[in-house]
């Protein structure tokens, strides 16, 4: 008997408008899991992530169906506080998008709104955040200079460490490495085996590979269904549907 | 397209032979007969546009080339420092450049932060809708509103309803009304060109939607905002109708000591010199220096506030 699941969705279905983007999307995420989220272009990986932190709330034509529990809280109550709810569940989005403010402020970022005063914890943290991101050798000498410097990488790794510095519980990645070399990918994904002793981390990715070398638990996702869900060694040798293995082998090449 | 067919049918009898590359040729034909045509349309377009951008730049030149021809023989110490004499014929036009000071500044102290607070509102938090979009057909219109029409609106409203009278703070409101379409317009543009992808990523570090406006799409936006402020000002301090009945008056020796004095103001005074005057035509040079005085006001003031509006942009970058 698994332990209760960090965060569950039942029966979700997502609109944009008239367009169904999700449909009766069901899955658990436990706690020092790493689950991935796979799927073909368009599936509805990005929109289901978002769901989890309530970013389509922004979208003004979207609507959401079922319930999203995080530790047993429905997270589209209406009472729920949507701001805290954000701050316990991180995100990194899909494209690098550093404020047009210093490395170091952009870091800083979440700690302030959360309002942290103290500036050498600031500081510690900013500084430990960036090393856990392997962006601190590359920008230690230049932290007062703006993000929108860096390279795409660096960005997406500066994007990683500006969500860790406020300590979510839950941390949603969307394609964290799609624009990082395979250096900085491994460190991310080293980053992503340190950070699942004390997270839940879900994480959408087009790479095989990496969702075999990451991840616990693996989704797969076709045409805002749910199509297949398991422990992710399983489903990679032995997947239950044709259609699973159809994607996954066919992108193994 | 035809000829390319032809070719290469003919090259599929003559099938067989080494094959030359005959269509290929053809092609790059075609291409080039399209690249010279291409090259020309695009030489057209391009001295037409330039056409237009330097007959732009020549009636900025020309008008102030008349400007400072007419006028800049009445530019001196005295003119610039001292009060109007002898009925307008003599003496400075200070009370003037003062009171146009003061009404800019005072319309854009007023207007600046209603017509931000209101973009950040209709852009940021209304829910799209029949209200929305209700409010916006208004301040759209209200930018269409020919300026007398918020001269008589002002005098109705803030001079005889509010009792302010003809003064400084009744031509300020007045011109603050007058320019609040334009702030509100420019501003909503410059929230709009902040990507959604700033206010999602700080929402997502679980700001506020106030923190995320206030730390975030405003500094971003700012140049933007700051332009708009620009060109309401300088619509605001170069208007006459708005004024003239509600702060400007025909003559008054001293400066405005409190906010409800009547006040002098260029515009009006050209008015008032080209029109009412004693004697029109001897006041002609004096005319002139005081339109001239009222652009280098404004283009000054434009001058200044992009001058800023850089400094911010190469903060941010
Ligand atoms: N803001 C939006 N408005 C309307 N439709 C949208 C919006 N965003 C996404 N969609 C549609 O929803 C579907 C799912 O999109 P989503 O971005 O979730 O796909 P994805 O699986 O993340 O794809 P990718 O791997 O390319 O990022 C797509 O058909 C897309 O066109
Ligand atoms: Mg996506």
């Amino acid at each position: 008997m698994s332990p209760k699941p960090k965060m569950t969705s039942s029966n979700l279905d997502f609109y944009y408008g008239d367009f169904q983007a999700l449909q009766d999307v069901n899955l658990e995420f436990h706690e020092r899991q790493v689950t991935a989220l796979i799927g073909p272009s368009g599936c509805g990986k990005s929109t289901y992530i978002r769901c989890l932190n309530r970013m389509n709330d922004l979208i003004p034509i979207s609507r959401v169906e079922g319930r999203i529990l995080l530790d047993d809280e429905d997270i589209y109550e209406p009472s729920l506080d949507v701001v805290m709810l954000r701050r316990r569940v991180g995100m990194v989005f899909q494209k690098p998008n550093p404020f047009p403010k210093s490395i170091f402020e952009n870091t800083a970022y979440g700690l302030r709104v959360n309002g942290v005063k103290d500036k050498g914890f600031i500081q510690n943290r900013v500084e430990e955040s960036l090393k856990r991101a392997a962006l601190w050798d590359e920008v230690k000498d230049r932290l007062d200079d703006t993000a929108l410097g860096l390279s795409g990488g660096q960005q997406q790794r500066l994007c990683i460490a500006r969500a860790l510095a406020v300590e979510p519980e839950v941390l949603l990645m969307d394609e964290p490495a799609s624009a990082l070399d395979p250096i900085a990918t491994q460190k991310i994904e080293e980053l992503i085996h340190e950070l699942k002793e004390l997270y839940t981390i879900i994480i959408v990715t087009h790479s095989m590979q990496q969702a075999a070398r990451v991840s616990d638990m693996t989704a797969f996702f076709y045409m805002g269904k749910l199509i297949e869900f398991g422990d992710t060694d399983t489903m990679f040798t032995r997947p239950k549907l044709k259609q699973t293995e159809d994607y996954i082998t066919g992108r193994f090449g | 397209m035809d000829i390319t067919k032809d070719q290469y049918s003919e090259e599929h009898q003559s099938a067989g032979k080494p094959v030359k590359p005959k269509n290929i040729s053809v092609i790059q034909k075609a291409v080039e007969a399209r690249h010279r045509r291409r090259k020309l349309v695009e030489q057209v377009l391009f001295t037409t546009f330039r056409g237009a951008a330097v007959i732009n730049g020549l009636a900025l030149f020309i008008i102030i080339f008349f400007m400072l021809k007419n006028g800049l023989s009445a530019i001196t110490w005295e003119f610039l420092s001292d009060v109007p004499r002898e009925s307008m014929t003599k003496g400075g036009i200070l009370p003037c450049i003062v009171g146009t000071a003061l009404l800019g500044l005072g319309a854009i102290v007023i207007a600046l932060p209603i017509g931000v607070a209101s973009a950040i509102y209709l852009n940021e938090y209304a829910k799209p809708g029949l209200i929305l979009r209700t409010i916006r057909l208004g301040i759209n219109n209200l930018a269409g509103v020919p300026s007398v029409v918020f001269g008589l609106f002002g005098l109705a409203f803030f001079v005889t309803y509010l009792k302010m009278g003809v003064s400084l703070v009744s031509g300020c409101l007045t011109l603050a009304a007058l320019s609040l379409p334009v702030i509100i317009g420019s501003t909503e543009e410059a929230l709009k060109a902040v990507p959604d992808t700033y206010r999602e990523a700080s929402l997502g570090l679980g700001a506020t939607k106030w923190q995320t406006i206030y730390r975030v799409v405003l500094p971003a936006s700012l140049p933007g905002i700051l332009t708009g402020a620009i060109l309401g000002l300088s619509r605001a301090a170069g208007e006459t109708a708005p004024i003239m009945f509600t702060a400007a008056v025909f003559f008054t020796p001293d400066l405005p000591g409190s906010i409800f004095d009547e006040i002098m103001a260029l515009p009006y005074h050209i008015y008032v010199l080209a029109t009412a005057g004693t004697n029109i035509e001897a006041t002609r040079h004096l005319q002139y220096g005081t339109a001239l005085v009222l652009i280098a006001l404004v283009l000054g003031m434009n001058m200044a506030a992009i001058v800023w509006r850089s400094r911010i942009r190469k903060k941010l970058k």
